[in-house]
């Protein structure tokens, strides 16, 4: 193969890993060359690290050294685990399409079901025909690694006017240690439709597990949008996920995004809204303890006149751990009553919790309304010692008052049984706690 | 017998003493007025009490039923029956009303070794107690205190003292705010809570309140001590007289 291998004992590594999995990665020859090409631009940048400025406080090469190979396939035990998972993670009555390390499971996802409701196909056989989906704008090396990686996925596509009856929900289950899996999805709504997506990412057991994953989503006019991403994953895993997002003329999009597990995660979201009057809601929770790092990285593009953008955004910090938001809008030169806003608060639990908030906002246009705000505090004493006063432990104390902090990024869910499931889960991080 | 007895107790904050050698016995079934010029020191005494951080017990006890209270969390103090009606309760957003009830409630019951309220004899419960009070229930889906009037916040904390059935009662200026149909409910309400097993501290600047919630004592404090105590009657000689004559003391 005609990889330059790089000099370095990682960048070796990385080599292996490619040439080792290219056996396993699906597609047409057309579709080889594309990953090849994947591979080479993410050789050449390597991991992100601190001197690259969107990576600035997620120093990725520090933090997690290197890329563990890719893993195999799922076997029977393996599937059983994953089943018992999908078991507990599974919103009621949602359509569950389930990946486990990476590859997609029918057997564990409502394939029959959404096919009334929905286009469905696997990022696998969409690669026998079309390369397309493995490309995106972006020459972040994460994502470049992803397209050269990606085993599988899954590809949504909603009607023109559909109006889904039930959630569709995405879960991502890890249950080999050490090793990583790449997916990337697609998911397109027509318009007029309305659809709740949901993605879970959880562990089957595993530890030390990589996640990287992609998710590439278009929204047509006048349609109506929830889509809410539950990072959960193992408490020494890695979760490196990129959104793309185009989003049509007068549609609603509530985005919601909470990070309760991983050693190190990120989640970067690009946001374009590209016709005129829709209505952005894009909020975020990072509950982080011990040693954990957690990246929430949000761009809204404001590329055309009228739209509204609003981002609430919490962190909920513990230990030693590292919260970091950066949050940027960009208002283009022809997207003028833009009306963005954004509001980041962090939480700090302990003294030696650490919480970067880098609001930009990138304005070209004159006639807009946008702004940012940011705080960062400690829980407030007087209001603790009301509620121990009254009985509460100070842990549970603590609780109530984490509870109402998160709950302002949380109520921003319009779908009360999607809130209770998004609550469930952070109550249960709040146990871990006591 | 002795429910709460105070003694000889010296408080410090932030290195200035507050309290200079208290001294108090509250028996059950008791009802004690505690009177006194602002800054004397009555809400630092109830807030040593209750368990507030900040303060620096420099010497002397508080012991209640005969047990170390100055050794308890304020969590372990509520659960053993002391309970604060706060001169300034504070707002606390995002958290609802109903939650924070049932929450600390059967946070103390747990903490006693007792049952958990169910949900629905739990409403029941709080229903009840809210109705006698006046308290909407519209009032207790909202945040805690957040939005209240100073009438209502004080409200809330006789609802509180009514469910909680603390057997130590301290109401720092329950008056203080109320308007006069006001202060007639929230009184009904505390006098309806007296009991043979329970006592009570009324902090207040005002003989009106001791007219609806009569006291078996009255104790005068000045400058971080108990300088006078007495009979119900006190009280009127104070409103008369003012708190000249205990400056000096
Ligand atoms: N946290 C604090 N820091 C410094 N000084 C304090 C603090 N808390 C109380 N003090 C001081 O202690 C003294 C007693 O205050 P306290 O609030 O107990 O008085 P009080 O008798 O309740 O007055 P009022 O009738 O006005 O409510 C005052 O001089 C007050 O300034
Ligand atoms: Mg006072």
């Amino acid at each position: 193969m005609n990889v330059a291998v790089a000099k370095t004992g990682k960048g070796r590594a990385v080599s292996d890993l490619f040439t080792s999995a290219e056996g396993r990665l699906p597609g047409s020859p057309a579709v080889t060359a594309v990953r090849r090409e994947a591979f080479e631009t993410y050789e050449r940048l390597g991991l992100p690290h601190r001197r690259i400025e969107e990576w600035k406080y997620t120093d990725l090469r520090a933090l997690i050294g290197e890329v563990l190979p890719l893993a195999a396939a799922p076997d029977a035990a393996a599937l059983k685990r994953a089943a018992d998972a999908v078991k507990v993670h599974a919103i009621d009555g949602a359509r569950k399409l389930v990946l486990v390390d990476g590859v997609f499971a029918a057997d564990l996802s409502d394939v029959k079901a959404l096919a009334a409701e929905a286009g469905f196909g696997t990022l696998r056989e969409t690669l026998e025909k079309d390369a397309g989906l493995l490309k995106t704008a972006s020459l972040d090396a994460v994502i470049a690694l992803n397209a050269a990686m990606a085993t599988d996925g899954v590809v949504l596509s909603i009607a023109d006017g559909a109006q889904l009856p039930a959630p569709i929900q995405i879960i991502h289950i890890a249950t080999a240690a050490s090793a990583s899996a790449f997916t990337r999805s697609q998911v397109a709504v027509g318009k007029g439709a309305r659809a709740t997506i949901v993605e879970t990412f959880v562990a089957a057991g595993a530890k030390a597990y990589q996640v990287n994953d992609a998710v590439l989503v278009s929204v047509d006019d006048d349609a109506d949008v929830a889509h809410i991403r539950l990072m959960d994953d193992a408490p020494d895993a890695m979760n490196v996920s990129s959104h793309f997002v185009t989003v049509g003329a007068n549609v609603k999009l509530n985005f919601f995004n909470m990070t309760t597990g991983a050693a190190v995660s990120r989640l970067q979201g690009f946001i374009a809204l590209a016709g005129e009057g829709s209505e952005l809601s894009a909020n975020g929770v990072n509950l982080l303890q011990k040693t954990e790092h957690g990246d929430t990285t949000l761009v809204v593009d404001h590329a055309v006149p009228n739209c509204v953008s609003r981002e609430v955004f919490r962190a909920v910090i513990d230990d030693r751990a590292h919260s970091v938001f950066q949050g940027r809008i960009i208002v283009r030169p022809d997207a003028q009553k833009t009306d963005g806003k954004m509001m980041t608060r962090a939480l700090l639990l302990s003294d030696e919790a650490e919480a970067d908030n880098k609001p930009e906002l990138e304005i070209f246009a004159d006639d807009v309304s946008c702004g940012h705000g940011a705080t960062a505090g400690a829980l407030d004493d007087s209001l603790l010692f009301y509620l121990k006063a009254r009985g509460l432990p100070e842990k549970q104390a603590q609780a109530l008052l984490i509870q109402a902090f998160v709950g302002e990024a949380i109520e921003q869910i319009a779908d009360d049984g999607l809130r209770a499931h998004v609550i469930g889960i952070a109550e249960r991080w709040l146990e871990r706690r006591q | 017998m002795a429910l709460l007895e105070v003694k000889d107790l010296k408080v410090r904050v932030e290195e200035r003493e507050i309290l200079h050698g208290l001294t108090l016995t509250v028996n059950e079934g008791e009802v004690h007025a505690i009177m006194g010029p602002n800054g004397s020191g009555k809400s630092t005494l109830s807030h040593v009490i209750a368990g507030k951080p900040g303060y620096e017990v420099t010497d002397g006890q508080i012991l209640f039923k005969g047990e170390d209270l100055l050794e308890m969390s304020p969590d372990e103090r509520a659960a053993k029956g002391v309970f604060l009606a706060f001169q300034y309760p504070v707002e606390i957003p995002g958290v609802a009303t109903m939650n924070f009830l049932r929450t600390a409630l059967n946070a103390q019951r747990k903490a006693r070794g007792e049952d958990e309220y169910s949900t629905p004899d739990f409403l029941k419960k709080v229903r009840e107690v809210s109705k006698s009070l006046n308290i909407p229930q519209d009032m207790l889906k909202r945040g805690v205190n957040v939005g209240f009037s100073g009438g209502e916040k004080k409200r809330n904390e006789v609802l509180q003292m009514a469910l909680f059935e603390p057997s130590l009662c301290i109401l720092d200026e329950m008056d203080s705010g109320l308007d006069i149909d006001a202060l007639r409910i929230a009184a009904d309400g505390v006098n309806a809570l007296r009991s043979p097993g329970r006592a009570m501290v009324v902090i207040t600047h005002y003989q009106r309140l001791l007219n609806y919630i009569v006291p078996d004592f009255v104790h005068v404090m000045s400058r971080g001590r108990v300088v006078k105590s007495g009979a119900k009657d006190l009280a009127l000689e104070l409103e008369a007289s003012g708190y000249a004559q205990f400056e000096d003391a």
